[in-house]
């Protein structure tokens, strides 16, 4: 936009090819292809260790030798005297390549590699993780020696080495390939593994003082190269990880070394059994397992695994491969938590509860399909024909699960009353939703991500909330120096390994950032035009770069809590031309947008108010009279719960909603348990259980097919791992709406999904944004007024702007869900628990000593409802007047403990006796059953 | 017969000739103030007509290095000094800047200049710490008079040198393994291209020299170039110093002209020690394959040295009389590159590990006999496929002493020992950290026994 070419504009240019000769077949691929993905093409296997697709290359291992000749300038072909690394040599024109099929060089120098690599290897294939699918099982196969001419003393190291909580490392399998300190170094950005020492007694390892030699802080030698090292090479033993008490400085990195939140890639590029996962270590052997290819159900991108199974129970989760989405990473949680499928409190059969004359709640009994569909059935009737039936269906869905619950509401409950967003949320949200997101299919792309030369971030943290989302934006920031700004209270890890620009903001104030941002964008971002005041210039530059052609914009859900946040977005986008996506956290929340799991939206991002987008889901459903469709915009979720608990609602059907996400948790427990009649379809146990009339076990997704929609706006379908006679939840709602006379056309899986298809997106008017976009220079005071907050009864001050801090003793609560933390999927996962950050309070220099905090010290961070004490973080560059909690980690559930969102201004104070744990963290614990305490 | 020629070492024996007052008598800087005279390209193209080839082994034309460099783009680039000296039998740089380390930053500042560079490096060894002292302190001589710093001699050029002391790696005398290590890395060689000339020192266009290439600039610029290439042979020319150590009777450095012989410098240096005859010996450090006396005739330049079969290298002369143990000397080198292989490949990791252990053995009387032709299969392994010329260099003193030898070998295999008193070769007596068995005996008994 700010560039012209002469190009037109989508034009794709052609690779310029090269013609080369491998093994004596002449081919073509394009410029810059390396010798050994050419012969792949051919179907020629070159074998290697170090060399990874997506890691840049490094010809360590040197297992990949071929023989190269080149034409010279006067074009006579000539070899080169050595045999050359095919991982690191671009074909060139007229190249004649003689890889080990051809040439007897080749075929010796990959012998002999393979038997110097063999030499020191254990050989204990019959015990190892890797036997089986091993590359160097594989390949001492094809390419090596039959025996080996070593008989001399091999190198031994004390195994294994726990490098965190959840890898291990077994030194002597080692190859050295370097691809787990590629990964951390060039994907994760988690340096926290490297090579240590030299020679033969090289090794992979984290910070450990005494395979370092390493005598006191201030040597500073950084890697084995100092005289320290040589004398701690007498010793083998490694230290286990500890977690000290008060880290001084990376209180939040838990105080171990390797603790990334991707490190089990690690495990998976390992070509040999050197790393290994803690939690499948001798547990399996490859050739026993199942593999099934599924999706990720921790979060909204969608990253295709495998699910490797062994009668009946999934053994261990791995990467997929799928360039589009997520390459070949997924985050240590998509892999590691899986345990939650099969936790002990899941749900089996249905129960039902009985309540006496005067409504009394009795104790749920085991009942048979039959009899709780029946009681279901005949409870929601009554209660429709009370004051009516609300539905949480929850962020868990898959898309067809979504149909079935929206079409249940409209259809069956007659009902508009229909939220699945079990978080903070707002009014604004929902119209944002209906006017930018559903119905809008496949908007920006993870490659859109890697190609963007600026991304703002608002709301949202990458690495937390949308891991491989993460990886994808810091793989643009490496290769095409994407620009990455951070609308945040402070630059996390993640931001700064984005090497991210943050823009200071106080939770609740992102409007008038945006606002700002777009009006630098209108007065054209050239710097005298700019801001004079402190912060003007970067204002002026973040806007110059979102009006970059291929700009992105990418909004969090936590944006609903920040008034009018939404609509400057949108109208920042507008201003600046850059695209906008939505990234929710939770898998199912894209495809509940789309299935018109709130109360303003049919399926395809049809508006309800709008009688043409009625009359076409009447028509695709069968139903004839569009009339039967409520025409008025329900309640959303904070308006569902104020309904049941003053009697306006009768009764609830709820899905996979933890009532501690709810932004007030208190008051949702006593709206529930005032309601009359609550049906609940969950996989596990949870507190909503407690309260239900009557509970419909579903199956979690290892045990069903299904799509999740991607927040790309892509299908992301998958098959049912595990034979299982649970129903997911469009089954159990077909037979309930059966029950109750009505069709939902969701009773297998494949009428399921084709009820998704029958109904295309909205073509018609879209919904309005919110107010008028081009005027929106939102504060808190305009906009819509979020319906969340409104509900709210506690008693936290209400959330203001950038100067809001200002009386002594409070500060702006700032906060959001770490990647791992105190959620129900990560249940009866203790390795991956291992690696969590350690929950800190963190707040700005200026604002700890104003409140008399320093590093290290406890802090009380409260309201009227109660108090959250942790260790305090001193970060620097954060702004000012804030204190942020992590959300929902072990000992800091923010909404339960306090009843506050972020935005609200809480109380802090330091807390004299250290050491001692907080009285409300533990009834947290405690509250959480399935929760291992660690 | 070609006679000394002290350059670089004519004030070696001057009084305090470590002082830039004792080397500006001789002349010093006189090469910086006609090169300030003269505009970069002219001084690149000098140093190309005088022929100055790399000092630090590879013998690469310094002139065509520095022209490696891309057009100007206003960006910084940079001169990197390698004084990382750590090959066996190598001992020129080290006493050069010990002695007069002058001469080595005016030929930084006259490089500098010549190729645009405003802030040099000199990366020395970091064991060798009187001679990172010197240098730290022939800087600040050099700045206090106005050599560096800004506008240098009233020029507008500007040079900064950083003296850098390394921790102790074989590795970072690798031109790319030093930049890493530099930067502050791993020290472990860099994949390339990019080359150094492109992206060196921080991704920067970047010079890498030798100290003693760098040191032969000032002459070259102050005497011209046709009394440079007046010296040496027309492929190779100049003067270069030959480090000569080992059984020789005056062990030290001679300067002469490239192409003089290794029996003209042993007349230089009184013979062999004790006039003992010369067995084998190194013409160019440790990684150069051996010679023995039938090369004391070749002319030490690198193309009649290569046509020899061997490599002029570093010219680190290291003559072994027929008291020492060919199996034993190979064994000790292959000891140091397994102890110096970087770890980054396979070949030089694992290959050094196993020779190692073979050479050993052999030494030690448990050899087999398909043990001599292990050790040349798994060099042939390790040669051309290891990640740098380091795991290569390893390979040489095993191939060419089998070449030599092989029958030396045999010995130790059939005998279950090594047939040579080791306390015979040394000079002097001590009491050995390490033995074996027989050695042990010997040595006990003997009141002169003692290892070298």
């Amino acid at each position: 936009m700010t560039v012209t070419t002469s190009r037109p504009e989508g034009e794709v240019t052609e690779p310029k090819m090269v013609t080369f000769t491998i093994d004596g077949i002449e081919s073509q691929v394009p410029e810059g292809t390396l010798i050994i993905r050419a012969a792949e093409q051919l179907g020629i296997a070159i074998p290697r260790f170090c060399d990874h697709p997506l890691l840049a290359p490094a010809g360590a291992c040197r297992q990949c030798l071929v023989e190269v000749a080149m034409p010279d300038r006067e074009g006579n072909v000539r070899p080169m005297p050595k045999p050359q690394a095919s991982c690191t040599m671009t074909v060139t024109p007229g190249m004649v390549i003689k890889t080990q099929v051809t040439s007897p060089v080749a075929d010796k120098a990959q012998q002999g590699v393979m038997e110097l690599l063999l030499m020191n290897h254990p050989l204990d294939c019959p015990v190892c993780d890797k036997g089986g699918e091993c590359p160097l099982q594989n390949q001492a196969m094809s390419n090596g020696r039959a025996d080996s001419r070593f008989d001399d003393v091999k190198r031994t190291f004390t195994k294994p080495v726990p490098l965190s909580a959840q890898i291990l490392l077994d030194r002597e399998r080692c190859v050295l390939c370097q691809r787990c300190t590629r990964f951390s170094d060039e994907i994760a950005g988690d340096a926290f593994i490297a090579l240590q020492m030299r020679g033969a007694r090289q090794q992979i390892g984290r910070f450990d003082e005494k395979v370092l030699g390493f005598e006191s802080p201030g040597c500073g030698c950084g890697d084995g190269g100092c005289g320290g090292a040589e004398a701690g090479a007498e010793s083998d033993e490694v230290s286990p990880p500890s977690v000290p008490d008060a880290a001084p400085v990376e209180t939040d990195a838990n105080g171990q070394a390797f603790s990334s939140y991707f490190s089990g890639n690690t495990v998976q590029i390992c070509p040999v059994g050197a790393l290994t996962g803690s939690s499948y270590r001798f547990r399996a052997r490859p050739f026993d397992l199942v593999s099934v290819s599924s999706i990720a159900e921790h979060d909204s991108c969608g990253s295709a695994i495998r699910i490797d199974h062994r009668r009946g129970q999934v053994m261990r989760r791995l990467s997929g491969e799928d360039p589009v989405v997520n390459e070949e990473w997924i985050t240590d949680k998509d892999r590691f938590a899986f345990a939650w499928q099969s936790a002990p409190d899941r749900l089996t059969t249905p129960l039902v509860r009985d309540r006496d004359e005067h409504g009394n709640r009795g104790d749920l009994r085991t009942a048979s399909w039959a009899e709780a569909l029946e009681i279901a059935a005949r409870g929601l009737a009554e209660a429709r024909a009370a004051s009516g039936v609300g539905m949480l269906p929850g962020g868990r869905l898959t898309v067809e699960d979504a149909y079935a619950w929206s079409r249940f509401a409209r259809q069956v409950l007659g009902t508009n009353d229909v939220d699945q967003r079990a978080r903070a949320h707002s009014a604004e949200e929902a119209e944002f939703l209906a006017h930018a997101v559903a119905g809008t299919g496949i908007g920006v792309t993870f490659a859109d991500l890697e190609k963007a030369p600026a991304v703002l971030l608002v709301g949202l943290e990458a690495e937390d909330e949308a891991g491989v989302t993460f990886l994808r934006l810091r793989k643009g920031v490496a290769k095409r120096g994407t620009r990455v700004l951070g609308v945040a209270p402070y630059a996390s890890r993640g931001l700064t390994k984005l090497s991210g620009t943050l823009l200071p903001t106080v939770p609740g104030a992102e409007a008038g950032v945006l606002a700002s941002l777009r009006d630098a964008a209108v007065t054209g971002g050239s710097p005298g035009t700019g801001d004079p005041t402190p912060g003007g210039e970067l204002t002026t530059s973040a806007a110059a770069a979102l009006r970059e052609e291929g700009a992105v914009i990418l909004v969090g859900e936590r944006l609903a809590a920040s008034p009018g946040a939404y609509s400057a977005a949108l109208a920042l986008a507008e201003a600046t031309g850059a695209r906008l996506a939505w990234i929710p956290r939770r898998a199912g929340e894209r495809g509940g947008v789309e299935a018109g799991l709130l109360p303003n939206l049919l399926p395809g991002g049809r508006p309800v108010t709008d009688p043409a987008a009625r009359s076409e889901v009447a028509a695709a459903w069968g139903l004839t009279d569009a009339a039967q469709l409520p025409a008025a915009p329900g309640l959303d979720t904070a308006g569902i719960i104020d309904a049941l608990s003053v009697g306006h609602l009768s009764g609830v059907v709820v899905g996979g909603v933890e009532v501690a996400d709810l932004p007030d948790p208190a008051h949702a427990r006593t709206a529930l348990a005032a309601a009359g009649f609550v049906v609940s379809l969950e996989v596990r146990r949870s507190e909503v259980t407690d309260l239900a009339d009557v509970v419909l076990p579903v199956a979690p997704p290892v045990e069903r097919a299904g799509s999740y929609w991607n927040w790309e706006g892509r299908v992301r379908s998958f098959g049912a791992a595990l034979d299982s006679t649970a129903l997911p939840d469009h089954r159990a709602l077909h037979a309930l709406a059966t029950q109750m006379g009505s069709d939902l056309r969701a009773g297998t899986p494949a009428e399921a999904h084709l009820a998704v298809a029958a109904l295309g997106a909205w073509s018609g008017e879209r919904a309005g944004a919110v107010g008028d976009v081009t005027t929106a220079k939102a504060t808190s005071a305009d906009g819509a007024v979020p319906a969340g907050r409104e509900a709210r009864t506690f008693a936290a001050e209400p959330g203001g702007g950038p100067a809001a801090s200002g009386s002594a003793g409070t500060a702006v609560l700032a906060s959001w869900r770490l990647l791992l933390d105190a959620g129900r999927g990560q249940d009866g996962e203790r390795h991956l628990a291992g690696t969590a950050k350690r929950p800190v309070t963190r707040v700005a220099p200026a604002t700890a000593a104003e409140l008399g905090l320093s590093e290290g010290d406890r802090a009380e961070v409260a309201t009227a409802r109660g108090s959250i004490t942790l260790p305090v973080s001193v970060t620097a560059g954060m702004v000012d007047g804030v204190v942020w909690l992590p959300l929902a980690s072990v000992g800091s559930r923010v909404h339960d403990t306090l009843g506050a969102t972020p935005g609200d201004v809480v109380r802090v104070r330091r807390v004299e006796t250290a050491g001692q744990r907080q009285t409300a963290a533990e009834d947290d614990g405690a509250r959480w059953p399935g929760k291992e305490q660690s | 017969m070609t006679e000394l020629l002290p350059v670089l070492t004519e004030t070696w024996d001057a009084p305090r000739s470590w002082r830039l007052s004792t080397y500006e008598k001789h002349g010093g800087y006189g090469g910086l103030k006609k090169a300030l005279t003269m505009t970069p390209g002219d001084l690149v193209q000098a140093v190309k007509d005088s022929g100055l080839r790399g000092r630090g082994g590879a013998g690469f034309p310094a002139g065509m290095k520095w022209g490696f460099l891309p057009p100007d783009d206003g960006g910084p680039r940079y001169l990197v000094v390698n004084a990382d000296e750590s090959e066996p039998g190598t001992c020129k740089d080290i006493p050069l800047m010990m002695a007069s380390p002058q001469h080595l930053i005016e030929g930084v500042i006259i490089t500098s200049y010549a190729i645009g560079c405003n802030h040099a490096f000199i990366y020395v060894r970091g064991e060798v710490l009187h001679v990172y002292r010197r240098l730290l302190e022939a800087v600040a001589e050099a700045r206090r008079v106005g050599y560096l710093g800004t506008d240098i001699l009233g020029s507008g050029f500007d040079l900064e040198i950083t003296v850098h002391a390394g921790a102790g790696a074989y590795i970072c005398g690798e031109e790319t393994a030093l930049l890493d290590s530099l930067e502050g890395l791993r020290g472990q060689p860099r994949l390339k291209p990019p080359f150094p000339a492109v992206a060196g020192l921080y991704a920067r266009p970047t010079v890498v020299n030798n100290v003693e290439t760098v040191a032969s600039v000032p002459g070259i610029v102050a005497r011209g170039v046709d009394w440079f290439t007046g010296m040496g042979t027309e492929k190779s020319t100049g003067h270069g110093l030959f480090s000569l150590s080992g059984h020789v009777t005056r062990p030290g450095q001679y300067e002469a002209p490239l192409g003089i012989t290794l029996r003209e410098l042993l007349d230089q240096a009184g013979g062999m020690r004790g006039g003992k005859p010369l067995k084998f010996w190194t013409p160019g450090g440790s990684s150069t394959p051996l010679f023995t006396a039938e090369h004391l005739d070749t002319p030490l330049d690198y193309e009649s040295v290569g046509a020899a079969g061997s490599m002029l290298g570093t010219r680190a002369l290291q003559l072994f009389d027929d008291t020492v143990c060919v199996v034993r000397a190979v064994s000790r080198w292959t000891d140091f590159y397994a102890h110096e292989s970087c770890g980054k490949c396979t070949p030089c990791r694992e290959g050094t590990y196993w020779l190692k252990q073979i050479l050993h053995r052999i030494e030690e009387g448990q050899g087999q006999d398909q043990d001599v032709d292990l050790l040349l299969d798994l060099c042939d392994n390790i040669l051309g496929r290891s990640f740098c010329a380091l795991g290569d260099g390893a390979t040489s003193p095993i191939t060419s002493s089998i070449q030599h030898f092989r029958e030396e070998y045999q010995a130790h295999i059939d005998g279950r020992g090594c047939p040579f008193d080791p306390s015979a070769s040394a000079l002097f007596p001590y009491t050995p950290r390490t033995r074996t068995p027989d050695a042990a005996g010997r040595e006990l008994a003997g009141a002169d026994a003692g290892g070298h």
